[in-house]
């Protein structure tokens, strides 16, 4: 089985972003950027399919800016074993995504499609969901645990309440949430090897899909700031002023 | 403009996330309520619902796990009566809403916190670090909403007249095996007036027992962070942040949490913070309202007496 990996190239969770004076956007340039880190947990999930003898090939797909073949080469250091850039400077909304994502798919006919549950900057928590709708395929969405058992897969998913269980038929998208596995480091030998794994590049235009956001920005601001309060003494304090000056309890 | 709004029930009760869709949708226009499945209470409590003006009933058991596959189905044959398809950002909303989009050629718009008109929303992006007013293009929207942005409305004031959903194909794509859904007496962490939480200070899953008496002398529901749940403390529905639950609570108590910023964005419109961590240094000191700098192991006990005491 064939597995497709759709990694964003995204700010680095540990960078704290700014909104640009003007309102237009976050502040990119110059900013570490790397993986989401959901999509590394995709990689992982599918690198260990492979391991076990599940998956016959890993195939990495990001789309964005020319350097988004950085992140390809990440999840090929990682086990990935070729990668497929969709290069435009359109700013690609899920829709666009998942469009693009289908006709990647009907090329090269996938039996599982990995990906994050939410990429970490737009937050939208929507293109595996949207992917799946356009195939017509099932979807295993906030995945902790994934077993593929012939046509099937069965899918340990976390909701509100806790956990849930679902069977869905394969071809399938499963989206990862945080403690479906940990990633792991790429080691120095693999960083090597993935140079020598192909990357293939092509355009929207290449696959005939129109990548026109739908929805536009109109202005980015800062959230409310909040101040720092003030540090108090001992418990008897701090229950005084809630029940006194902050009236919670 | 008339909105559809799929509720999320459980026997007679309307989550509140579901209530807090319905409050968003009526600053849209017109509120019709789906309840969808067999649940035979759950009809007369959407129709209760303050501001709903008609609950539609698709009554048929493939939607009684709320799959994905089935009940996108269903939305994209209701769609085109309305020009707002809204639901809560639930485990559910975020599950179903997006699906149902594509099959409609639409954009979702995620997470919404505050409607400005018909086609413009401002909803958090970048963990909460920043927040993007959108408008959209598409000729329907489709519409996750950030709970604790809104107030619910009141579940009980509305007389909707209660109508029955045409039937739809069911795509034999899916099937629900089983749930394990943590049991618990505590208000839910997106519904509680306060809420405590737990972080890897507590060193165990047999530490959390030290926020009981806490919770129940406050009526609070625990949560906990990403690293907690990760360690094993307690189950994955605690967790809290960017990437778990959103919780706005009257009162959030953060005990030995350090603040990274994907936990700050699920509790930082708390209205009252308060922190108890050892290193004084710690970044949920600049988000708390009160802060203490103290070992939990000695603060917690000390709390659940004074708290106690009359
Ligand atoms: C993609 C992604 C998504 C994420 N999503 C979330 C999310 O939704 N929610 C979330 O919470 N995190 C999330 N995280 C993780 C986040 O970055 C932090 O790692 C996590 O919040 C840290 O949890 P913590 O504060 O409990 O642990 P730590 O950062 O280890 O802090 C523990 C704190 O406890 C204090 N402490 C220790 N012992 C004591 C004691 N005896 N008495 C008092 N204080 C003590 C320490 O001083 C320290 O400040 C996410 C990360 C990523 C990459
Ligand atoms: N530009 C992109 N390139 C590759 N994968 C993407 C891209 N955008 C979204 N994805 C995938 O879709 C997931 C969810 O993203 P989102 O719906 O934007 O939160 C991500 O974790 C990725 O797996």
């Amino acid at each position: 089985m064939k597995i497709l990996v759709p990694v964003k190239r995204v700010v680095d969770y540990n960078v704290k972003v700014r909104v640009k004076a003007d309102g237009s956007g976050v502040e990119t340039q110059g900013v570490k950027m790397s993986m989401n880190p959901f999509d590394e947990i995709a990689v992982e999930e599918a690198v260990r399919l492979k391991e076990k003898g599940i998956a016959t090939e890993i195939v990495a797909v990001s789309l964005g800016l020319a350097n988004c073949a950085e992140t390809i080469r990440t999840a090929l250091a990682m086990g990935a074993d070729r990668g497929i850039l969709v290069e435009t400077d359109v700013e690609l909304q899920p829709l666009a995504v998942a469009k693009l994502l289908r006709a990647i798919v009907q090329k090269e006919q996938p039996g599982l499609v990995v990906m994050g549950k939410q990429a970490i900057d737009d937050d939208m928590n929507a293109t595996g969901q949207m992917l799946a709708a356009l195939l017509g395929w099932a979807q295993g969405t906030f995945a902790s645990k994934v077993v593929i058992d012939g046509s099937k897969a069965v899918v340990t998913r976390e909701v509100d309440g806790g956990l849930e269980t679902v069977e869905i038929h394969l071809p399938a998208i499963v989206t990862t949430d945080l403690r479906l596995n940990e990633p792991r480091y790429a080691s120095l030998p693999n960083i090597m090897k993935a140079r020598k794994k192909p990357i293939e590049t092509m355009k929207p235009a290449d696959l005939g899909v129109d990548p026109a956001p739908r929805l536009t920005t109109v202005s980015v601001a800062e959230p409310p700031k909040r101040q720092a309060g003030v540090k108090l003494k001992s418990v008897a304090e701090l229950v005084a002023k809630l029940k006194l000056e902050a009236k919670v309890i | 403009m008339t909105v559809l709004v799929l509720l999320d029930h459980e026997g007679s009760v309307i989550k509140q996330p579901s209530r807090s869709a319905v409050a968003a949708a009526m600053k849209l226009g017109e509120v019709h309520a789906l309840v969808a499945g067999t649940n035979p209470e759950a009809a007369a409590a959407a129709a209760a619902i303050a501001g709903v003006a008609k609950v539609i009933v698709a009554g048929d058991v493939a939607y009684d796990h709320a799959m994905a596959e089935p009940l996108a189905a269903l939305l994209v044959a209701l769609a085109p009566g309305y020009t707002h398809l809204l639901a809560g950002s639930t485990a559910i909303g975020k599950n179903v809403m997006p699906r149902a989009a594509a099959l409609l050629d639409v954009q979702p718009i995620s997470d919404v916190a505050a409607v400005i008109d018909a086609d413009t929303f401002i909803r958090p992006i970048y963990a909460g670090n920043a927040l993007a007013t959108v408008r959209s293009s598409d000729a329907i929207k489709v519409i996750t909403v950030r709970a604790a942005s809104f107030d619910p409305a009141p579940s009980e004031g509305g007389h909707a007249p209660i109508e029955a959903a045409a039937a739809v194909a069911i795509p034999s794509l899916s099937r629900f095996v089983s749930a394990e859904l943590s049991k618990s007496e505590r208000p839910e962490l997106t519904a509680a007036r306060v809420v405590i939480s737990g972080g890897r200070g507590m060193q165990n899953g047999e530490n959390f027992k030290l926020l009981d008496p806490i919770a129940d002398l406050l009526g609070a529901a625990v949560g906990a962070s990403r690293a907690a749940v990760d360690a094993g403390f307690v189950p994955n529905d605690y967790q809290v942040g960017q990437t778990g639950k959103i919780v706005a609570p009257d009162l959030y108590v953060a005990i030995g949490i350090s603040g990274a910023i994907q936990h700050l964005a699920g509790m930082k419109d708390s209205k009252v913070i308060v922190a108890i961590n050892k290193d004084e240094e710690a970044p949920i000191f600049q988000v708390a309202d009160y802060g203490l700098v103290a070992d939990l192991f000695t603060a917690l006990p000390e709390l659940a007496d004074e708290l106690a005491r009359p």
